[in-house]
C-alpha cells in the first residue's frame, strides 16, 4: 500500500542538526492517493483534502451556488438536522472545515485518536449525504446575503470586486464566488444538488494527513471518507488573459483612508522562472519591513501602515497584485512612489546584496513553515495540487539558491511593467482621477 | 463574515486531563528581577524568543494615549549598536521573522528563528531594552505610520469605531476605556519626550519577562539570559502597578452608533465582569462556560437555539468573555437581527432568552460537551509551542503566576452548573452594562 517513502530532509541552516519529515506516499485499497507524515507524539490527526475545481465550476447564471452549497454541508445530513449534527460533532471535540476558493474546494478534519472513527463517520455523512433542507437553506442564504451586503460597504472588498470584474470579464474569476443578491436569491435546492455533484468528485482529489495514524489506517480512512464520491467532474473553465490596461479607476466612497488594489499580468507557478519571480516579489513588496516598497512608502515617507505585493498564480490566469492604504490626501503620492519603484526594479534590476539577503531569508523561513500538524498537512496537499514530488521539500531551497543575478534581472524586466499597472482606488483621493 | 469577528475576545483555553502530555515549563528569576520562562518542544529545531514588558496602554499617563503602542513602533529604530531597521533586517537575514504587539496590559516583542540563532536574538533584544537612540525625524515619520494604522484599523471600520465608543462608555474611570492605539487627536501630538519618559521607566529587566519556547533546554537559556539580560541594572524607581479602579457603576449606559458604512445592523451589550485573579480563578472559569453556554456555538448555544432556530429573530448571536485581564474585564452579548426584525425586537428577544435561561439553568449535555472541547483544546494546544509562549507571557503580565496558568485547566474542568448560574447572577447586572445599537442612520431607529 505504501508506494514509496521519501525521507525529506529539511535542511535547517548549515550549522544545525537537520530536521527530517518523512513523507509517505500512500495509495488506499480503493486507489486514492495520499501523503502522510506520521507524528505520534500527540494523540490527534489532521487531514487536509483539496478537490480541484472549486467555485469556478458554478454553472452559468448560478454564481454563488457552490459557495452556498459549501456553507450548507455543516447544516444537516443523513437523518440529522443542523443542531443534531453539531451537537454530535461538539461532543467529540472534532473540528470539520468546509471551504471553497476560486480553483479548489477544501475539506479539513481534525480529531482525537480516541474517537477518530466516529468523528470520521460523521464528517463523511456531511460531505456525501447533505440534506439541504429548506430551513437550513434559507438560514444560510440569509447569512450569505448579509455577507454580500457587508462587502459592498468595505473599501477593500469594493476594490477587489471592481478590479477582478475588469481584469477577467466573462470568466468566473471576474465575479465574486459569493454571487450577487439576485443570483443567490434565485438559487433553488436543485441548484445546490447540482453544485454538490459538480464539485465533490474524486477525479481531482488530493489528500494530506499528519498525526497519530499509520499508512494502513489512513488508507482505510480515506476510502471510507472519499470512496463513494462519484467520478466524472465537469470541465474546468478556460484560460484567460489579464484584461486590464494600465491606468487608474477611482470609486467614490466616503471614508477617511483610501485603499488601492493594483496589478498586472503575472507568471505561472510551473514557469521555470517562478523561483526568480518569487525572490523578486520578496524584494519588491513581499517581505515585511525589508521590502523596497515598505522602505519607500512606509519607513521613509510615513504614507501607509502596510503595503504588500503578491504573485497570484491561479489555475487559469496569472497576476501580480499589490495593495496599499493611505489617507485620502496621501494616496496619490503613495501611488507615485509605487510606480517609480516598479519601474526601478524592471529597468535597473536588483543588487547582488539584495539577492543574497533575500535568499537567506527565504531559505531560512521555509523550514519554519513546518510548524504543527495542521500546517504540515496543508503543505503536503498544496504540493500535490501543484504536481510537485515529495523530494521538493528537500530540494526547494536549492532551487532558490540556484537563481543568479543575471537571471533574476532578466525576469524583473519581463515581469514588471510600470505602465501596465492598473490601480483601483476606493475612497475620496485628492489629486487622483480615473484615467480614460 | 465580519459579524463573527465582533466576539473575537472569547477565550478558549483548554483543560488538561492527560498529565503525561503537559507542556514542559521551567521558570526562574535573574538577579536583576527579570523572570524567565522556558517551554520545551524538541520536535523541530526552532525557537520563539519573546520579551514581555509589564506595561500597556492602560498604564499611560493622561493625555498621551497611544504612547505605549507608539514606543513599540519606535523600538525598531536605531540603538547604540544597530541602525534604524537593522533589527528586523538581521532577523530576516537569519531566516527568521519578528514583530511586536501592544495591549492594555502588556507590550511584547518576539522573533521566531532557528534554535541556534537564539544568542543573536537575545543580544539584540537586550540591546534595545536600554539603548534606543531616537531622532526627531523618527518621531515625525513613524507618527504618520501610526496615524495610517489607526486609519486602517479604526477610522475606516464602522464596527471598530462602535467598539471604541462602547468601551469608552463601559469604563467610567479605568484606562481600559481608552483605545490601545490612542485617540487620534492625542496620537497627533505625541512627542519624543513622551516616549522616552515611558521607555526609561518601564523598559527595565525587573519589569520584563523573557519567554523562550521550542528546541531549547533550561540550563542553556539560563546561561544566555544571564549573559545578555542579567547585566542590565534593575530600575529602582519602577512604580507599583496601581491603576485607577472602577467605582460602583450605578446606571446602565445606552447608545446608538450611526455610520453610513454600517451594512448590517446589530445590538450588543457589554457588562463589566471579574477577571482571572491569582489563586482565585473559579468565577472566571464559570464565566468562560457561561459565554460558551449562551453563545459559543451558533447551533447549540442558548441564544443560537432560541433566537435562530426556535424563532426567526437572529441571523447571528454570540457571547464573549475576556477571562485574562489585569483589572475588571467585560462579558458581551450580541444579536444580529434577521431581515425584517428591528433592533428593539432583537434586544427584547435576547432579554427574554436570558431570562428563560436563568429559570431553566444549564443543560447537562451541553455542559459535558463544552468540558470535552476544553479538554481536547488542551491536547490540540500542545501542537503549538509559540501559542503556549503567548499564553504564559500574557498571563504573567496580567497578574497571574505560572501556578495559576497550570492550575487553570483543572479549574475549568471542575466548573459545575451551579457555578455557572451563580456567575450569571453576578455578571448580569444592568447597572454595569452598556447597551449599543449599531445602525446606518440614527433616524431609522426612531421610526
Amino acid at each position: 500500500m505504501i508506494r514509496s517513502v521519501a525521507i525529506a530532509a529539511l535542511a535547517l541552516w548549515g550549522s544545525m542538526a537537520q530536521a527530517e519529515i518523512e513523507i509517505q506516499e500512500v495509495t488506499s485499497p480503493g486507489g486514492i492517493e495520499a501523503w502522510l507524515v506520521e507524528e505520534r507524539s500527540i494523540p490527534f490527526v489532521s487531514l487536509e483534502i483539496r478537490i480541484v475545481g472549486g467555485a469556478s465550476l458554478d454553472r452559468s447564471g448560478k454564481r454563488g451556488a457552490i459557495n452556498l452549497m459549501t456553507g450548507l454541508l455543516e447544516e444537516g445530513s443523513g437523518d440529522l438536522d443542523a443542531r443534531a449534527f453539531q451537537t454530535m460533532r461538539e461532543g467529540m471535540a472534532a473540528s470539520f472545515g468546509y471551504n471553497v476558493y476560486d480553483d479548489t474546494f477544501v475539506l479539513s478534519f481534525q480529531a482525537l485518536t480516541e474517537n477518530r472513527d466516529e468523528a470520521l463517520a460523521l464528517f463523511r455523512q456531511s460531505i456525501i449525504d447533505p440534506t439541504f433542507d429548506e430551513d437550513a437553506v434559507e438560514r444560510v442564504r440569509a447569512q450569505v446575503i448579509a455577507g454580500i451586503q457587508s462587502s459592498a460597504q468595505r473599501p477593500n472588498d469594493i476594490a477587489s470586486a471592481a478590479f477582478f470584474a475588469a481584469a477577467f470579464p466573462d470568466h468566473p474569476y471576474g465575479a465574486d464566488m459569493d454571487g450577487t443578491l439576485e443570483s443567490v436569491g434565485a438559487l433553488t435546492r436543485e441548484d445546490l444538488i447540482n453544485a454538490h455533484a459538480d464539485v465533490l468528485t474524486r477525479d481531482r482529489v488530493y489528500v494530506g494527513a499528519v498525526g497519530d495514524i499509520s499508512a494502513e489506517e489512513l488508507g482505510t480512512l480515506i476510502d471510507d471518507l472519499l470512496g463513494d464520491l462519484p467520478t466524472g467532474a465537469p470541465e474546468l473553465p478556460a484560460e484567460i488573459d489579464f484584461g486590464l490596461e494600465g491606468g487608474v479607476t477611482v470609486i467614490d466612497f466616503a471614508t477617511p483612508q483610501a485603499v488601492a488594489l493594483f496589478g498586472h499580468s503575472g507568471i505561472e507557478r510551473d514557469d521555470e522562472d517562478f523561483f526568480a519571480a518569487y525572490i523578486l516579489n520578496y524584494i519588491l513588496g513581499g517581505g515585511g519591513f525589508e521590502s523596497r516598497l515598505m522602505q519607500e512608502v512606509r519607513e521613509k515617507r510615513g504614507l501607509t501602515y502596510g503595503i504588500g505585493t503578491y504573485l497570484v498564480p491561479k489555475d487559469h490566469a496569472e497576476l501580480v497584485l499589490g495593495s496599499v492604504a493611505s489617507e485620502n490626501g496621501a494616496i496619490a503620492e503613495a501611488i507615485e512612489v509605487i510606480r517609480a519603484e516598479w519601474d526601478g526594479i524592471a529597468t535597473q534590476g536588483i543588487t547582488q546584496e539584495e539577492l543574497d539577503a533575500a535568499k537567506t531569508y527565504i531559505t531560512g523561513e521555509y523550514p519554519l513553515r513546518f510548524d504543527g500538524n495542521g500546517p504540515i498537512a496543508e503543505i503536503l496537499v498544496g504540493m500535490q495540487v501543484q504536481g510537485l514530488p515529495t523530494e521538493y521539500v528537500s530540494n526547494r531551497n536549492d532551487y532558490i539558491n540556484a537563481v543568479t543575478l543575471d537571471e533574476i534581472n532578466r525576469v524583473a524586466s519581463e515581469l514588471y511593467t510600470a505602465d501596465d499597472l492598473h490601480f483601483v482606488v476606493v475612497g475620496q483621493p485628492e489629486g487622483l482621477d480615473t484615467t480614460e | 463574515m465580519i459579524l463573527r469577528k465582533l466576539m473575537g475576545c472569547l477565550a478558549v483555553v483548554g483543560g488538561m486531563s492527560v498529565p503525561a502530555l503537559a507542556e514542559e515549563v521551567t521558570t526562574f528569576d535573574l538577579d536583576n528581577g527579570m523572570q524567565v520562562v522556558v517551554i520545551e518542544d524538541h520536535r523541530a529545531p526552532v525557537v520563539t524568543h519573546m520579551v514581555w514588558y509589564k506595561v500597556g496602554s492602560a498604564d499611560e499617563p493622561v493625555g498621551v494615549s497611544g504612547v505605549a503602542h507608539f514606543l513599540e513602533h519606535l523600538l525598531f529604530k536605531a540603538t547604540d549598536d544597530l541602525e534604524s531597521g537593522e533589527f528586523s533586517a538581521t532577523v530576516a537575514a537569519n531566516g527568521g521573522s519578528d514583530n511586536a504587539f501592544t495591549s492594555y496590559d502588556y507590550t511584547a516583542y518576539f522573533q521566531r528563528v532557528a534554535a541556534d540563532r537564539l544568542p543573536l536574538m537575545m543580544q539584540m533584544e537586550s540591546d534595545r531594552m536600554n539603548n534606543i537612540r531616537l531622532t526627531p525625524d523618527d518621531i515625525v515619520t513613524e507618527r504618520d505610520v501610526v496615524i495610517e494604522e489607526r486609519n486602517s484599523r479604526t477610522e475606516n471600520n464602522a464596527n471598530a469605531l462602535a467598539r471604541e465608543q462602547i468601551r469608552a462608555a463601559q469604563y467610567l474611570n479605568h484606562r481600559y476605556g481608552v483605545p490601545i492605539i490612542g485617540w487620534m487627536h492625542e496620537i497627533e501630538e505625541l512627542e519624543l519626550e513622551d516616549t522616552l519618559a515611558f521607555y526609561d521607566l518601564y523598559y527595565s529587566p525587573n519589569n520584563a519577562i523573557l519567554v523562550v519556547a521550542g528546541d531549547v533546554y533550561p540550563d542553556e537559556v539560563r546561561a544566555l539570559a544571564q549573559e545578555y539580560y542579567g547585566v542590565i541594572p534593575a530600575e529602582d524607581n519602577l512604580p507599583e502597578r496601581i491603576r485607577p479602579e472602577e467605582p460602583p457603576q450605578r446606571a446602565e449606559r445606552r447608545m446608538v452608533y450611526a455610520d453610513p458604512r454600517v451594512a448590517q445592523l446589530y445590538m450588543t451589550r457589554s457588562y463589566l465582569a471579574p477577571e482571572r485573579d491569582s489563586g482565585a480563578q473559579e468565577t472566571a472559569a464559570a464565566l468562560v462556560y457561561l459565554a460558551e453556554v449562551l453563545g459559543g456555538s451558533s447551533f447549540t448555544s442558548v441564544l443560537g437555539n432560541k433566537l435562530t432556530f426556535d424563532q426567526d429573530i437572529a441571523l447571528y448571536t454570540g457571547a464573549g468573555y475576556g477571562a485574562q485581564s489585569l483589572d475588571d474585564t467585560t462579558f458581551g452579548l450580541t444579536v444580529v437581527p434577521a431581515e425584517g426584525v428591528s433592533l428593539q425586537e432583537a434586544e427584547d428577544a435576547m432579554d427574554q432568552a436570558i431570562a428563560e435561561f436563568m429559570e431553566e439553568g444549564v443543560d447537562e449535555g451541553q455542559l459535558t460537551r463544552i468540558r470535552a472541547q476544553l479538554n481536547a483544546g488542551e491536547i490540540y494546544a500542545l501542537d503549538d509551542s509559540a501559542g503556549t509562549a503567548r499564553r504564559y507571557g500574557a498571563a504573567l503580565t496580567q497578574g497571574l503566576t505560572i501556578e495559576d496558568v497550570q492550575a487553570w485547566p483543572d479549574v475549568l474542568q471542575a466548573v459545575t452548573a451551579e457555578d455557572i448560574m451563580a456567575a450569571a447572577v453576578l455578571v448580569f447586572d444592568r447597572k454595569n452594562a452598556v447597551t449599543a445599537w449599531v445602525v446606518r442612520d440614527a433616524d431609522e431607529v426612531v421610526q
